[in-house]
């Protein structure tokens, strides 16, 4: 009698890539939704424009390479990079700006390198990038949140100048957009006002900035739910926001006039979103223990240094490109000891 | 016995699987037909293949020497069963590639007549440790818990390294497996005899016999077994994949962790299987040699799966036949559990000494391995990895045949365990690639000894032909340094002279050429001289110039 022969281990658990990916896109929602809440259509409709165009890049892409196509696309990686993108791109970007950003992410920084798991840098981060060097006025477009006086487009609005580039009637590209709390402070500082001049701008909200604090509130319920799921490891995101947290916090208490709180900086633009879902990237990350440690506090160091002295207002996107590339000498370097190498506990 | 026990220790990783031992725990412990053929490989053990002592038409007795062991690390095997060889050739034995091997072939009379004389060793306490280990090495006892390594050469571990805890593993963790369960259920008081031997025999302080929780009817057994005495401790240990492990069972019974690459006696610690110790006490309180042990048959597809004692040789698939067959949808048949073992192409192979488990599965119960995604690096693997591998980073190494970072990165202190392969979710068989990486690197090192080998035989063979050739310059030199001083003119003529009176004088000796009558017999003497005597009566002188003047 003659049987199949497989190699061993012959049971597999119950771990799919592809369901990974699906839980870590649902975690977005709660800060998805506060998103759309308080920006607008705008953001729904990058989400859809964003996670089209990585499809379609993705399956185009596959193709080109002579790969099968559905269960690369099954994997969810792609769908993933398309969320995160769409959700870090300013609501009011041109069509064409989230078009780019995306075939940038998925053919540069995905395919290139030979696709799914052989990318060294974060394609969304990737994409996102080579808008803000590209198009740095489109990348500026962010609307004023709601509960902010200003303009509040409708979806027709919203798509009309999103495809068109058409205006509501009588209305300037200004009374459309606002300043983004990051970018308030630097400005602001930046003419030698003191912060506490500037926290009475309609900006602002009770923690960070209005809406952002939501937003960023959001990631956090998410982040903290894939951390109860194991999905991902506690070090990176903590490692992240405790660099930040404590350079903050060092650097307010020495000069509170001219360096915002920790509590501004963790709620305040891409924050939670980058410490949770994006730097946890586990192609793009160091993967182990001491090296996620340092390659977390490498980004928040980044982030916060940009933000203060950069030339950016937010600085996630280049924070993690520049860990990504530390990331093979800080696995090296920081293997952990084997079973058998440190000393017994007694 | 009480249910206080001393404190368990933590191994890193590990997986908690389902366990699937109920189907084949639900009835007793079986025995086995008597097989009407049993095929013996002369190789059921780590280390150098057994020699035949029989030839084919040779009539053998059950538990007679058939093969002998060669070499230290090395175990004899035994006739299972009494009657012919009927062949000592080529078989398929139950290996990865369906690879076949040198076996004897018995065809059994059904009589199971034993040999004799057996000499049991009752007062075994009273004995040399050495006499023990003897008689262990000519039962044949190699580990039963699955690698099979000659039990004599492990309890052996030599003076400079005193062991001071004994480890007997029934630990059992892999999903499916039944035996030693079913061992220590039922002959319970044999395991802890059997213990009690190897303890004695590595004069262990302490001896250490770790259960998993899932079994605790084997716990209550031996603890029965145990009773009153307190030389032995019975710990029932956390159920979690790979407990079973030598280096994980010692951490977690002892707190000690083996070095890597190092061995268990190196922190003073042995350990043996709960069958092993088993073996040990037949082979010494009955001397019986190591020819039959317990087989679990399970799986979706084995219709009544149950334990058997089984004689080895016996071939699976009568050993299936004879305890119900197969369903018609079995797919693959795993030779030990599920994690761990290996599929066989066939079942027309050998029980040797270290099959525990034969695993039936259909299609629902193990479906065929997903297609493989590429590696996302998510650490699931780094998490459970038992010896605290980055087995990701071994993969991508391994794939990328580099050989040199995968020893880097401790590959050979993977125990393939498969956890790794188990939770990846992108489905890549990670155990295989390391398998891959350990026999190519195996592979090279044979090669590289085979070049130095040669490279050396080749330096060896330039040296000789310099120091050859600087000999031949030396000769000659030497020898017109000898002959350069004779050249003056009297010496030249005395030389000459020497010569000649040399040539005369052997002249002088060669011309006295020994005459035919010089050796004579008395017979013969006396013959001639009444040859003469009627000669001289005749008046003729004698011939030649023996002529004696009368």
């Amino acid at each position: 009698m003659r049987f199949h022969t497989y190699s061993s281990p012959h049971l597999t658990g119950p771990n799919e890539v592809g369901l990974l990916m699906h839980r870590v896109a649902w975690a977005l929602a709660p800060g998805a939704l506060a998103a759309i809440w308080f920006f607008g259509w705008g953001v729904l409709l990058n989400l859809a424009l964003s996670l089209a165009t990585c499809l379609g890049a993705e399956a185009l892409m596959l193709r080109l390479r002579g790969r099968p196509v559905g269960p690369a696309l099954r994997d969810g990686s792609a769908g993933l990079t398309g969320l995160l993108l769409g959700l870090a791109l300013p609501p009011l970007a041109p069509w064409w700006v989230v078009l780019v950003g995306g075939l940038f992410a998925m053919v540069l920084g995905k395919h290139l390198f030979g696709g799914l798991g052989y990318n060294p840098f974060n394609p969304a981060m990737v994409g996102y990038v080579v808008l803000l060097i590209s198009f740095p006025r489109e990348m500026t477009l962010w609307p004023p949140p709601q509960g902010v006086a200003g303009l509040h487009p409708g979806l027709l609005d919203a798509l009309a100048w999103k495809f068109l580039g058409q205006l509501p009637v009588g209305q300037g590209l200004d009374s459309l957009t606002m300043a983004s709390p990051l970018d308030a402070v630097r400005t602001h500082i930046g003419l030698g006002q003191r912060l506490e001049e500037i926290r009475h701008l309609p900006v602002f909200g009770s923690l960070a900035g209005r809406g952002w604090e939501w937003v960023n509130l959001g990631y956090l319920a998410g982040g903290l739910w894939l951390l109860r799921a194991r999905l991902i490891h506690w070090r990176i995101p903590t490692a992240v926001l405790g660099s930040l947290f404590v350079l903050a916090m060092v650097f307010h208490l020495y000069d509170p006039d001219n360096y915002a709180s920790p509590l501004f900086h963790l709620l305040s633009g891409a924050t939670m979103l980058g410490a949770f879902f994006i730097a946890t990237d586990p192609v793009t990350a160091s993967s182990t223990p001491r090296g996620q440690l340092i390659y977390g506090a490498g980004i928040g160091l980044i982030v916060y240094v940009i933000r203060n002295w950069g030339g950016y207002p937010d600085g996630m996107a280049f924070a993690v490109l520049l860990m990504n590339i530390a990331t093979p000498t800080l696995d090296y370097y920081t293997r952990p000891p084997v079973f058998g190498e440190r000393d017994p506990d007694e | 016995m009480p249910e206080s026990q001393p404190r368990l220790h933590d191994f890193p990783g590990g997986l908690h699987l389902a366990p699937h031992k109920e189907a084949s725990t639900a009835q007793p412990l079986q025995t086995a037909a008597l097989p009407a053929r049993v095929v013996l490989p002369l190789q059921q053990h780590i280390g150098e293949a057994a020699v035949p002592l029989v030839r084919p038409g040779d009539r053998v007795l059950t538990g007679q020497v058939i093969a002998r062991s060669e070499g230290y690390v090395s175990a004899p095997v035994h006739a299972t069963v009494s009657g012919t060889v009927t062949a000592i050739a080529d078989q398929p034995v139950p290996h990865p590639s369906g690879l076949l091997a040198p076996c004897i072939v018995i065809e059994s009379d059904g009589r199971d007549q034993w040999f004799e004389p057996r000499r049991p060793l009752p007062d075994w306490q009273t004995l040399d440790p050495e006499r023990l280990r003897q008689r262990i090495r000519e039962m044949g006892i190699v580990g039963l818990g699955g690698a099979g390594f000659p039990s004599a050469v492990k309890m052996n571990p030599g003076g400079d390294h005193p062991v001071t805890t004994l480890v007997i593993n029934g630990a059992e963790c892999e999903p499916y497996i039944s035996c030693d369960d079913m061992l220590m259920r039922e002959r319970a008081a044999e395991v802890i005899e059997g213990c009690r031997i190897i303890r004695h025999v590595v004069q262990a302080e302490r001896c250490l016999i770790g259960i998993e929780d899932n079994k605790p009817q084997a716990i209550t057994a031996m603890r029965a077994a145990l009773g009153d005495a307190t030389d032995l401790e019975i710990l029932s240990i956390p159920t979690r994949y790979p407990t079973g492990g030598e280096k994980q069972l010692i951490r977690v019974l002892t707190g000690r962790e083996v070095p890597s690459n190092g061995l268990p006696v190196d922190v003073g610690v042995l350990c043996h299987n709960v069958g092993t110790a088993a073996a040990v006490y037949r082979a010494v309180r009955y001397h019986e040699p190591l020819i039959s042990r317990i087989v679990t048959l399970t799986g979706a597809a084995m219709a009544r799966p149950g334990n058997w004692a089984v004689r080895l040789g016996t071939l699976v698939s009568d050993l299936v036949a004879g305890a119900g067959g197969y369903t018609p949808d079995v797919d693959r048949l795993i030779m030990g559990g599920p994690m761990m073992g290996f599929a066989l192409a066939s079942d027309e192979v050998p029980i040797t000494k270290t099959l525990n488990c034969i695993l039936a599965a259909d299609r629902r119960e193990l479906p065929p391995p997903p297609q493989p995604l590429p590696c996302i690096r998510c650490t699931a693997c780094v998490d459970v990895c038992p010896a605290q591998l980055l087995p990701h980073q071994l993969y991508w190494y391994a794939r990328a045949r580099d050989f040199d970072k995968t020893q880097d990165f401790h590959l050979f202190d993977c125990i393939e365990c498969g956890c790794c392969s188990y939770v990846c979710p992108s489905h890549i068989p990670l155990v295989q690639y390391y398998r891959f990486a350990k026999t190519e690197i195996w592979h090279q090192e044979q090669e590289r000894r085979k070049a130095d080998l040669a490279r050396r035989r080749h330096e060896f063979r330039l040296a000789r032909l310099e120091r050859e050739k600087a000999e031949r310059a030396r000769r000659i030199r030497e020898r017109k340094k000898a002959v350069k001083p004779e050249t003056g003119g009297d010496d030249k003529q005395a030389v000459i002279q020497q010569a000649l009176e040399r040539a005369r004088a052997r002249k002088q000796a060669q011309g006295a050429t020994p005459r035919n009558t010089d050796n004579l017999t008395e017979a013969q003497q006396r013959q001639i001289e009444a040859a003469e005597a009627r000669r001289r009566a005749a008046g003729k002188p004698a011939p030649g110039g023996r002529n004696e003047p009368d």
